[in-house]
């Protein structure tokens, strides 16, 4: 096995093989870790500022003013509780899509599966719904769910599995699995599983209105959000409060120290990949419980490629993908006001998703350098 | 947890400030001698009309056509227009629809992607009771779908068979190509038809079939049409969202093509012979009239050459007056309602017969829009 690419800018790089790599997080005190905190998100909230300065400039060049977009962006993702629910209801799905990317990024592995693993996991859930048609919709809603976050496990876990014990490239594997993915749904679809109603546009049969999984009490929300929430808790206990956590960032942090200390880094591999697959097959269970009522061609929705910006922007962390997916779920609420309000192209969102990731990627390269977040060079566990 | 405060989007403020509110009373207690006395001058205020599009409104083909019927009906009097662009058959369209209901103050939605309606404009609708939904596609049943919905489609093949007659009589190694979306009924029609218009005049013309699998796959539309030209084919069309990869395609490869959705013919000033696009404007506009006449509207509408629903490119420089001939009295069929294109006997490509003799399906016959043959002469499968 190939050593494995590491995206954070960890120390562990500088230590020598044999000797535990340091891990912050664990045993810093509480003080530790509100600095830790205040300095993981300084360097972000000013890149975000830079950007929001950066797209100004961009909104100017177009002739239009820059504090006026702004404004009507707040308006349109957090400003009214309209447009609060309607970000809400577009970070839901990113959240999960996201762990996809940052539960196995935090092994040092690029995986781009999540699109493929949420339409998989949303075919599996209509083909569940078929295969228990006339049970309790409590058995039929389990049902699509486990076979959802099922099937988009096996998914994910197979590029991860593919990498671990055949050394082929993840990032490769999982962006060609999405196509794969796609496909088998056209061909499911428009084949063994097609209502055969559906005539234009070709669909699983409906799951039927009694086994769709409604709104959260009191708002417009479905229940994605939930497990969207819980789904990113989870993960953050798991990766920064286990040994399984522990493992796994050490092989994200020298891969071969984790084998030189004797891990399963193979095992941990496959099983970071699966639970990530996991969470991105859920969104696909959703997508089709709450949403859509069926399985078609529309399952394809880029959640799982925005999944990956959220993941990037959120470093791996699995906490700070919520905030991370709400503010791109926010920037796609106001996107359509944009458009109707200043006749701004689609693409002006596009605009401002790109340079977020680029300045919040590029300041990156300050982490360590600023005030906060001051480490020793070298040095051992602390 | 995070909770926002109110049950349901409204069209009232999240948070009604008391002291805005006295405010606004006030005024508006005062303006109500003004109102009253003021002579009747201004009509009623501006309908708000939300167009949504599920690709660029510039893509030469779906979408700029129906932003073409948006641009008809903003130049109405008393019509404002709202537009928004590439919003996906996701949960996002719902809520740009109530986007422009609650924010713009829209009454009248077209979303004009096929696959906007179930479940998302269904569930709009009965949320919206006070809201017409107008949906392009003609899915609309009485009965089960909610009072507020109407649905439109036209019958396009009418114009893809004139345009057949258009590519049969150009063609010169009698091989035409077709570069098609997915093997839906929609489709197949237009496949069919195109075939049955260029047999009727060249009867040893075949159409070359090659389904991309989705609406917008540009790379492998120009793969398709490449690899058609390469086999000989020298007349083009297609039946994707976007014909703007294809069209320029053939024109720089020196063959002939027809156009599907909108007038390409900007694209290949040489090689445009023709082609069948959408004439929503006119539909739009039908729609408001009635709307703002305060009269029923029809829930579901159709109709082709002879309604105006569809229409034909202007022919192109490589049209021969002869081919013009030709394709002008099938369109003055047509357009004089006489003209039935799924006449029997019609065979499929496998040779079973489809059509018995004697039999006529016409246009608004329902067996037509479950097709799930290609007809003879056409070269390829629907699976």
């Amino acid at each position: 096995m190939g050593v494995g690419v590491s995206i954070e800018t960890s120390d562990a790089a500088t230590v020598a093989p044999g000797k535990a790599p340091p891990i912050p997080e664990v045993h810093m005190g509480i003080g530790g870790t509100i600095r830790a905190a205040v300095g993981a998100m300084a360097v972000p909230l000013a890149a975000f500022v830079v950007a929001l300065a950066l797209f100004g400039i961009f909104i100017a060049l177009t002739g239009r003013n820059p504090f006026a977009v702004y404004y009507q962006m707040y308006r349109g993702s957090f400003g009214t509780a309209f447009s609060f629910q309607n970000t809400l209801i577009r970070a839901a799905p990113l959240m999960l899509t996201a762990l996809a990317t940052a539960l196995p990024l935090r092994l040092g592995l690029v995986g781009l599966g999540g699109e493929g693993a949420m339409v998989m996991g949303g075919l599996a859930a209509a083909a569940a719904a078929v295969g228990l048609t006339g049970h309790s919709p409590l058995a039929v809603k389990s049902g699509m769910l486990i076979a959802g976050a099922l099937v988009g496990g096996l998914w994910i876990a197979f590029a991860g599995a593919l990498r671990a014990y055949r050394g082929v490239n993840e990032t490769i594997a999982t962006l060609l699995l999405n196509y794969i993915a796609i496909a088998l749904l056209n061909h499911i679809v428009e084949g063994p599983l097609r209502d055969p109603a559906s005539l234009n546009k070709p669909s699983t049969p409906p799951i039927g209105d009694d086994n769709m999984i409604g709104n959260l009490p009191g708002i417009d929300v479905h229940w994605g959000l939930v497990w969207g929430l819980a789904a990113c808790f989870l993960a953050w206990i798991l990766m920064n409060r286990t040994t399984f956590g522990f493992a796994a960032r050490m092989v994200g942090g020298n891969v071969r120290a984790a084998l030189l200390n004797g891990l399963p880094v193979g095992r941990l591999i496959v099983i970071a990949t699966f639970l990530g697959g996991v969470s991105a097959g859920l969104a696909g269970s959703i997508e089709v419980a709450a949403i859509h009522g069926t399985a078609n061609a529309s399952l394809v929705t880029g959640y799982g490629y925005t999944g990956v910006l959220v993941a990037f922007l959120a470093r791996g962390n699995p906490l700070a993908v919520i905030p991370v997916s709400l503010l791109l779920g926010g920037i796609g609420a106001s996107g359509g006001l944009l458009q109707r309000v200043f006749e701004l192209p689609d693409a002006t969102v596009n605009v401002l998703q790109g340079i977020l990731f680029i300045s919040i990627l590029f300041s990156e390269t300050f982490y360590g350098r600023s005030l906060f977040r001051r480490r020793p060079a070298t040095g051992g566990a602390p | 947890m995070i909770r926002p405060q109110s049950r349901l989007p409204s069209r009232t403020p999240a948070r009604p400030h008391s002291l805005r509110l006295l405010v606004g009373l006030s005024l508006a207690i005062a303006t109500i001698p003004s109102i009253a006395l003021a002579p009747r001058v201004e009509a009623a205020p501006p309908m708000t009309v939300g167009f949504i599009y599920v690709g660029p409104k510039t893509d030469y083909g779906y979408n700029q056509a129906h932003a073409e019927g948006a641009a008809a009906l903003a130049k109405m009097p008393g019509v404002k227009i709202r537009e928004e662009e590439m919003v996906p058959e996701t949960v996002a369209v719902q809520k740009t629809m109530e986007s422009m209901i609650n924010l713009d103050g829209a009454t009248l939605l077209f979303p004009t992607s096929f696959g906007y309606f179930d479940p998302h404009i269904l569930k709009e609708a009965q949320k919206n009771t006070k809201v017409t939904f107008l949906h392009c596609g003609g899915l609309y049943v009485p009965g089960k779908h909610p009072e507020n919905v109407g649905s439109y489609f036209g019958y396009i093949d009418e114009a893809q068979y004139v345009a057949g007659i258009v590519a049969g009589l150009t063609t010169k190694s009698n091989k035409l190509g077709f570069i098609a979306a997915k093997p839906i009924p929609q489709v197949l029609r237009n496949i069919n038809s195109y075939t049955l218009g260029a047999r009727s005049v060249n009867p040893k013309a075949t159409t070359s079939v090659i389904f991309t699998g989705d609406w917008s796959m540009p790379v492998k539309e120009a793969e398709a049409a490449n690899s058609l030209i390469d086999q000989g084919v020298d007349v083009l069309t297609s039946h994707v969202d976007s014909p703007k990869v294809i069209t320029e395609l053939a024109e720089r490869r020196g063959i002939y093509v027809t156009g599907y959705h909108a007038n390409q013919s900007a694209l290949a000033p040489k090689g445009y012979l023709t082609g069948a696009e959408w004439n929503w404007g006119k539909v739009y506009k039908d729609y408001i009239e009635w709307l703002q006449a305060g009269k029923a509207y029809p829930h579901l509408l159709r109709g082709g050459l002879k309604e105006g629903f569809v229409k034909l490119s202007p022919y192109g420089k490589a049209v021969s007056a002869a081919t013009k001939k030709k394709a002008d009295e099938a369109k003055a069929k047509f357009m004089a309602g006489t003209m039935v294109i799924y006449k029997g006997p019609i065979k499929d490509n496998t040779g079973k017969v489809v059509i018995a003799a004697g039999t006529e399906e016409k246009q608004t016959d329902v067996t037509l829009e479950k097709m799930d043959y290609l007809v003879e002469g056409v070269v390829g499968k629907t699976h």
